[in-house]
Formats: C-alpha cells, structure tokens, sequence
C-alpha cells in the first residue's frame, strides 16, 4: 500500500510541475510582494524606540521564508478534485481500494510541494545569493541561526506541510458539501495567512493578542518554522511549538476524516 | 453459487423542490420543501459468473444508479447485494480490487500524464505485481490495439482512442467482473465495433462477468443473451432477447413471393401490406407456429420466397418504453 501513496503523490506532482509559466509569474509577484513587505517593516523598524520582539534582521529572513514557501500555505485546493466533485467523477475515486480521505491526502501532498519546490529554488537564490552580492546585505535572508537550529526548522518544516495539507483537505471536504470552491474556501484563506503570520509576523501583533496567536492552529504553518530557523526561538526550546504543530495535525486529520465519512454517506452522484 | 446477487434493493433521493418565479425563490431561503424520487424499486436479480448481461432501460430509468450500488459508490436506502460473498458499499475497499469499471462519460485516466503513467499508477494502486502487470498489460494494450497512443497525454486523445484506454485501465488488475456503463456512448462505428469485440472477447476466452448498460440495441442484440430491463427504478423483464420480444410484442413477419397474384386469408394472419405478389403477413406465434403457416402457404399457394423476420429490437424496445410510461 506505501508504493500506491508514493505513486499517487509522484504523479501528481509531475503533473503540477508543468505549470512553469505560473511559477514565474508567482516568482515575480512575489519578489514585489517581499521587497515592499522589507520596505514597510524597515519603516516600521525605524520610527519605533522600543524595543521589538523579533530583530530587523530576523523580520527579513522570516518574510523571504514566507514568500519561497508561500505554495506550501493552504490558500488554494487542488482544482482537479474540485472539478471532479463538481462533474462527478469522484466516483472513478471510489471504485479504488483505497481510502478517499488517504488517497486524496496524498495528492494534496504533491499540490503542496510541487509549486513550492518550483517557486521556492529561484527565491532562495534570490533572497540568499543575490541580494548580497548586490551589496544589499540587510535585505537578505540570512543562513539559519546555527546547525541546530537549521536541522529542528525541517523537523518543524515537515510538520507546517503536514498541518497545512490536513487543513487543505478539510477545505477539499468542505467541497463535497458545498460543491462550489466559491463561498467558504475563498474566505478561509483570508485568516489563515494573516493567522500563520505571512503577512506580518506574528510577534509583531499586539501584546494583548499574542495568548490567543499561540493558542491558534495556524502559526504552526509559517510563524513555528520561520522563528526557530532565525533563532527567534531557541532551537532547543521548541519542543512545545512542534508539539503545537503535532496536536493541530491530528486535530485537523480526525476532523477531515469525519466530515467526509458523513458526507459519503449523503453523496449523490448524479448523472451518467 | 451465483456471483452476483441482488435483493429487493430500494433507493430513494430527496430532491429539494423550488416554486418557480421570484416569490418562489425567496420562500426557498426560508423553507424548503422536499420531493422523494425512488431511484431504484425493489430490484432484484442474480447473475451466474461468466454471463454477459444487458442492462437496459431509457434515460433516467435507474440504470447508472444500480451499477453504482453494485460497484460500492452509492449505498442503497434498503435492500441485499452480494457480490462474491461482499456487499459493495460495506465492504467497498475489498470489493472493488475483484470489479473493473467503466462510465463511459467519464474518465479513470489521469488527465494531464501520459497513458502509460495512468496504466502504472493503477498497478501501483490495485497492487498488481510488476511481473503479472507487465503480460496483462501488454495483451490488452495488443487486443485493443492502442501501442501508438500509450505516450500520448490523455487530454490529445480522440473519444475512442481515450475509451478504448479506459477499458484497458479497468482490466489491469484482472477483475473477474466487469460493469460497463455506456461504454460506446458518443463513439465512431469503427470504434464501436473494436469495442464490441474486446467485451466479448473478455467475457469468452476470460470468463469475466459483464453486465453492461447501452443505448445501443445491436450492441445488446450481438453481446448478450440476457437482457434485465428497468423502467421508473424497477425491473420490468429479465430474460433472453426472444423472452422480451415475445413479451412486448410477440407478433413475428413473413414476407411471401408468389408466382402469380393470390387471395389469401386466414383468421390468425393479419396481411401488413401488399406489393403486386409479394405479401408481408404478421402472425401470433402462441397461435399459429411459423412452420404452420409456412407448410399451410406451400401446400395451398405457389410459393417463390420466403422470408421470416423479426420486429427489430429498437422497435421493440420503443413500444415497451411507450406502453410503461
């Protein structure tokens, strides 16, 4: 049964690794995107006398983090499962022996590292290589903290994939319910990037809000990592954020699979 | 044992029903009133291994629906399915690995990848071990003759060249039985007939069960012995082709050429049209057999030719289709 969800998850991601045009047209956006994001915190960094949370310096990596990484972020769902659902041929999906909720898990894997793997590679060089030589050292990303540090950000890494992939599959159930990608799915993503801390740094939030961000599921997919990786959090000290990540997965995963045992138990599939 | 076996099965749908017009639409914010459809009524059949079943009925008569039960995507809302020792829907994972399934209106090849990318997927999903896969893949791919298209991404495929891939794709795993949803749907003669050839082909040399459902009455009348038909969600006859015929319509043709021009007349024989010495009769065969009245024209008339023929299926097909609803 592994071989099957390896293939099922390498297939699909060769088939979305065709979408170059949209890689490059993502790449520059969002190199835009991140410039002005610099701009406005360098701002931001300048006028304020108090001390922040988080330096300068770890601001700017934890952005260019954001926007290498920003595929991996639950914003979109896969669009083949949502025209199947609407045209119904989910039912080729059941004639499979394979379990929905797994077998769909596993190409939501592939639709979240495919256009991450193509956009991530040119923006890290960017960010990393680029810049510097260009003599705009405090715009870089900088390397991780240290090696610890580095080893515990992909520990924590893989576990904001697998929270996102979990929370992308509720959005795919939410589907079967709602048949349209319209409506809920379009609202959702507003929360969850401002929530995970890709458009501004969660420590940066006021004080008063900070109890509720560390209770909340999605730091576990940008805020986690990216602190750990600047050193914002001691790479030692972070086992209970990883944790965090660990217990809203499952949450997540126990929830999906819920929704979509009842929903197959209501499912008509009309048509021929 | 029979392999398949269906009891009294019952699905109902709740169709949620909207007043038309604009007052109607805003009385549906509020309230929602809700129509029952029974999709299915009672069906019940059961198929011996190896048979090559019809399944027939007109659009919407609940045809798709039954194939989905048996092949674990719907549940029913009451009834018995058992299918190898397995009902479908509650044991859908361990049951679907022995069925292949083919609507023809839809697609089981992944869109964007290659054919052949599809093909190893599902040995990799059906857990078809590479050896075996490799034969059976080669002799299907051979059979329907579909070698050149294999690298072709499926989204380049004409609409037979993409079926003809679809039935390889449900037979990798080497089902033992087979459900065909309009598998000829939208298709070219030549493609058709291809098609045609390879399921029965299947059903002889590999014993595999069929049951398909079509629109296509020379289809059903050059496949199968047995044809179940459904109207309105119930079975309305099963049994072979003459069963149906004799049923719906029983009435058999005798086109008779005689050497010169006669005055024929008989209480049992109804003459349908007349073209200088050519008679068409039409007769009931429950009263007067055909070598009846074939030997009582030979003995009384000069008899040049004879031809004995049937109503076409579609014809009957179209007066039960009429007389049910």
């Amino acid at each position: 049964m592994r071989i099957a969800y390896i293939s099922i998850i390498s297939a699909r991601y060769r088939t979305l690794l065709q979408y170059r045009a949209a890689a490059i047209a993502g790449f520059v956006t969002q190199l835009f995107w991140g410039c002005i994001n610099i701009m406005v915190m360098m701002a931001f960094f300048a006028l304020s006398s108090e001390e922040q949370p988080i330096s300068l310096a770890q601001v700017v990596s934890y952005i260019w983090l954001g926007q290498a990484l920003l595929g991996m972020l639950p914003w979109t769902v896969d669009k083949e499962i949502e025209a199947m659902i609407l045209n119904g041929d989910v039912s080729y999906e059941l004639v499979r022996p394979i379990d929905l909720y797994d077998f769909w898990f596993c190409r939501t894997i592939a639709l979240r590292t495919a256009s991450t793997t193509l956009r991530s590679i040119p923006m890290l060089i960017f960010a990393m290589v680029v810049l510097p030589l260009a003599g705009l050292d405090n715009w870089a990303l900088d390397l991780p903290a240290s090696m610890t540090s580095f080893l515990v950000f992909t520990i924590s890494l893989f576990f904001a994939l697998m929270l996102a992939v979990s929370f992308t599959m509720i959005m795919h159930v939410v589907l079967v319910y709602t048949l349209s990608g319209e409506g809920i799915n379009r609202i959702l993503p507003a929360f969850t990037i401002i929530l995970s801390g890709n458009i501004i740094p969660l420590p940066l939030f006021p004080d008063w809000l900070q109890p509720f961000l560390n209770l909340q599921p999605f730091r576990g997919l940008v805020d986690v990592p990216f602190r750990i990786y600047t050193g914002n959090i001691e790479a030692l000290a972070a086992g209970p954020d990883i944790l965090h990540q660990i217990v809203w997965t499952i949450a997540f995963i126990l929830i999906g699979r819920f929704m979509l045992m009842r929903s197959m138990g209501r499912m008509v599939i009309q048509g021929g | 044992m029979s392999q398949i076996v269906v009891e009294s099965l019952w699905k109902r749908f709740q169709v949620a029903e909207r007043k038309p017009g604009f007052v109607g639409a805003l009385r549906g914010v509020f309230s929602r009133s809700y129509r029952e459809i029974n999709a299915l009524r009672n069906v019940g059949f059961s198929v011996e291994p190896g048979e090559l079943v019809g399944y027939i009925g007109p659009n919407g008569a609940g045809k798709s629906t039954t194939i989905k039960v048996l092949s674990g995507i719907l549940a029913p809302s009451s009834g018995k399915c058992e299918i190898n020792g397995l009902t479908p829907w509650l044991n859908r994972q361990q049951h679907v690995k022995n069925i292949g399934v083919v609507f023809g209106q839809r697609t089981q090849l992944w869109w964007d990848l290659p054919v052949v990318e599809s093909f190893e997927l599902l040995r990799d999903i059906y857990q078809v071990p590479t050896r075996d896969y490799k034969d059976r893949r080669d002799e299907l791919v051979q059979t329907m003759q579909i070698e050149d298209l294999l690298d072709t991404p499926v989204r380049q495929l004409s609409l037979g060249q993409r079926m003809r891939c679809d039935l390889v794709a449900a037979l990798l795993h080497r089902p033992s039985i087979l459900f065909l949803d309009e598998p000829t749907i939208g298709l070219d003669a030549v493609s058709k007939l291809a098609i045609r050839e390879f399921i029965r082909k299947l059903n002889r040399d590999h014993g595999v069960t069929v049951i398909l459902t079509t629109h296509d009455m020379d289809e059903i009348e050059a496949l199968c012995e047995r044809i179940i038909v459904i109207d309105n969600g119930a079975i309305f006859n099963d049994g072979t082709l003459e069963s149906l015929r004799s049923r719906v319509n029983p009435e058999r043709r005798l086109k008779v050429e005689f050497s010169e021009n006669i005055a024929f007349s008989h209480d049992d024989v109804r003459i349908v049209s007349r073209e200088g010495n050519t008679l068409h009769l039409s007769f009931n065969p429950n009263r007067m057999t055909t070598t009846g009245l074939i030997q009582l024209l030979s003995e009384s008339y000069p008899v040049k030719d004879l031809f004995v023929e049937n109503p076409p299926i579609e014809e009957i097909i179209a007066q039960l289709y009429e007389t049910n609803s």
